[in-house]
């Protein structure tokens, strides 16, 4: 293996990363801030001899990512906001059809076409509820460049695991970012395959299986078996059904399995937290910023910490209740890149136990370091 | 390989809850298409078939074959990330005339303009006819529906032209009076190595011939029958001779640079860099 170690934008990495973690097909269409990661899977792809293609519309990209999958190959796409906007029906398609595929929202300031070359951090409630109808979602918010690339090797991993869409939150700023990296062999990621079902002798393939755990075994057309997908309400054979059972059994488990293994999913780490008196919640590159302003902090005297989630949905619900039955904390600041979106979830689990403050910025320029300390010392 | 054939082992054996009214056109072309299939000896397991929602949407369910039934107008989009991954595979869509040329007319067009190796059946009944027969982009002018109470005084979208327009290098339409016909076609669709159209003119006596003296299933293949001309005559009809009427035949056959095989033998060249 030669030597990775460059410098390369947070856009870049993803790329990189998709292909490292086995990715072979990418569809995709222009939109800033994330058009480098299908300009790099333009060039890289073909190379070892996976599929790009530039489609219509991000609609279609998000239809050929799914159609792909099918066929057996790890498959992604990208965009920003606008643009999952416009493939949500279809996210929720690979919800309800339990699709493994990688969804990438480099996040710019919104709504509609809103600052197509800001940072901003207002899709983070779109990737939970983006589409209509209940479904699971899991979504990575990774906070530096580093992570631009393990997270996204996670994210394949974690779609292939649980059948089913996964999102990677970034922003411009960490889209667009150069740092120097030293990038790992492939060969020494730990990688999900995907596993193919072959079904036994005379056994029929249920692409819905609910006699084998939360998630079904996952099938690819032409293996010799053929099957069914539909983006109704179906049976264990991929059938339509009415059947009420059948419906309420489906979409339980649907649920449930993101639901049932939370504490596999979950990631966050906690930054100076174990003397401190208060903490930062703060996620991807405002996250980044807190860590740096708890060190500003501390050289004044307060003993801050940061709590950063890397996955935010699920939610951390568990993790976030520990900091705070723990006594050892008088308030929680929640700084975000929007009007007031996690906050909101912060509270859900807090239930009015401690003071929770917040650091809202949409004003087209990233939360700061120095903006996270003024606003401390204004409210704590 | 023609003569009998048994329906049967094409249709799923496991799934058959029926949505098509009684005397529906759908029947026919799925007819048509197993025998074609038949007849070129292709193997289920090599064939994904990709369906959009409406009445046409549900052939998926009822098919043997590696089968998708997505969303409205998107069948192309799903077909083309399927037959980009698996080029050797045989790739089919059905979509209605709302699927294909309103809500997916942009997969449509540029599946066409792509040259992706993949048939695009559209079934055209000039309706929408699953939500209860609101007008479409192919509805006639003066035609009663759901939405066009007083008659239809919008405009027509020729199916053949667009696909032709777009680039489609196999282009062919019948109706489903002559199932004969249009098995040839599809056959030849099927054959064909690129982006194939074959738009199937059918019958929706329900929800649209009933609101325009058509109740009959027969009445509205009468009606398709007295408005379509073969391209043989219609090379001898006048303009005027020809105006309303609804011409069938196959209008394109050419070779392009096909999509999958432009990609892959970049790949090709690439190897080892």
């Amino acid at each position: 293996m030669s030597n990775r170690k460059g410098v390369y934008t947070g856009n870049e990495l993803i790329a990189i990363a998709a292909i490292d973690a086995g990715c072979r097909f990418y569809a995709g269409y222009p939109i800033t801030p994330s058009s480098e990661i299908m300009e790099v899977m333009s060039k890289e792809l073909p190379k070892v001899g996976g599929a790009f293609i530039q489609m219509e519309d991000e609609i279609a990209s998000m239809a050929a990512a799914i159609g792909a999958a099918w066929t057996g190959v790890k498959s992604m796409t990208a965009s920003s906001g606008p643009g999952i906007s416009l493939k949500s029906e279809h996210i929720g398609y690979a919800c309800i059809t339990e699709t493994p595929v990688v969804i990438v929202n480099i996040m710019r300031g919104g709504p509609s076409t809103g600052f197509p070359t800001a940072p901003s951090q207002s899709d983070v409630m779109q990737a939970r509820w983006g589409t209509h109808g209940d479904h699971p979602a899991i979504a990575l918010v990774p906070g530096n460049a580093k992570e631009m690339y393990y997270e996204t090797v996670r994210a394949f991993n974690l779609a292939e695991k649980f059948r089913t869409p996964v999102f990677i939150l970034g922003d411009e700023i960490l889209g667009h970012m150069n740092t120097m990296v030293e990038l790992p062999d492939p060969s020494d990621l730990d990688i999900v395959e995907r596993k193919i079902y072959s079904p036994k002798q005379g056994e029929k393939y249920k692409p819905f299986d609910m006699s084998k755990g939360d998630v079904p075994p996952m099938g690819a057309f032409f293996r010799g078996y053929r099957f069914h997908l539909t983006g109704l309400n179906h049976n264990e054979y991929g059938y339509p059904t009415i059947d009420r059972d059948m419906i309420k059994m489906q979409q339980e488990r649907m649920m449930k399995k993101v639901e049932n293994h939370v504490e596999e999913i979950v990631k966050n780490e906690l930054f100076n937290m174990d003397d401190a008196d208060y903490v930062i919640f703060a996620y991807g590159s405002t996250g980044a910023a807190a860590k740096l302003a708890s060190k500003m902090l501390r050289e004044k005297g307060k003993k801050v910490g940061v709590f950063r989630p890397i996955t935010i949905w699920p939610f951390p619900d568990r993790q976030i209740d520990e900091v705070i039955t723990s006594g050892k904390y008088k308030g929680i600041l929640v700084a975000e890149a929007n009007l007031g979106q996690i906050i909101y979830e912060v509270e859900r689990v807090n239930r009015g136990r401690l003071p929770i403050k917040d650091l809202l910025k949409v004003d087209g320029t990233p939360v700061s370091p120095t903006d996270i300390v003024s606003r401390f010392e204004e409210v704590f | 390989m023609a003569g009998y054939i048994n329906y049967e082992y094409y249709l799923r054996q496991d799934y058959r809850n029926l949505q098509w009214c009684p005397g529906c056109g759908d029947g026919a072309i799925l007819q048509a298409f197993f025998r074609a299939v038949h007849e070129l000896g292709i193997s289920k397991d090599d064939m994904a078939v990709v369906s959009g929602i409406g009445c046409s949407g549900r052939i998926s369910g009822y098919i043997d074959f590696n089968t998708m039934h997505t969303t409205h107008g998107r069948p192309v989009a799903f077909a083309t990330g399927i037959k980009l991954a698996a080029p050797d595979k045989y790739v089919v869509v059905f979509g209605g005339d709302g699927d294909q040329t309103a809500i997916g007319g942009n997969h449509f067009i540029h599946a066409c303009r792509r040259n992706i190796d993949m048939t695009i059946i559209v079934i055209n009944n000039n309706v929408y006819g699953m939500t209860g027969g609101q007008y479409s982009p192919t509805t006639p002018s003066g035609f009663k529906t759901q939405t066009t109470p007083y008659g239809n005084y919008d405009s027509q979208f020729d199916i053949v032209k667009l696909a032709i327009g777009a680039g489609a290098t196999y282009v062919a339409r019948e109706s489903v009076i002559k199932p004969v016909v249009l098995t040839k076609y599809i056959k030849k669709a099927l054959q064909h190595k690129g982006c194939s159209v074959v738009e199937v003119i059918s019958n929706c006596h329900i929800n649209l011939g009933r609101r325009n003296k058509m109740k009959s299933p027969h009445a509205v293949l009468e009606w398709i029958k007295d408005h379509t001309v073969p391209l043989s005559r219609a090379n001898k009809m006048s303009e005027e001779e020809l105006a309303g009427k609804v011409i069938t035949g196959e209008f394109v056959e050419v070779e392009k640079p096909e999509f999958t095989e432009s990609y892959y033998k970049l790949c090709e060249s690439l190897k080892g860099e």
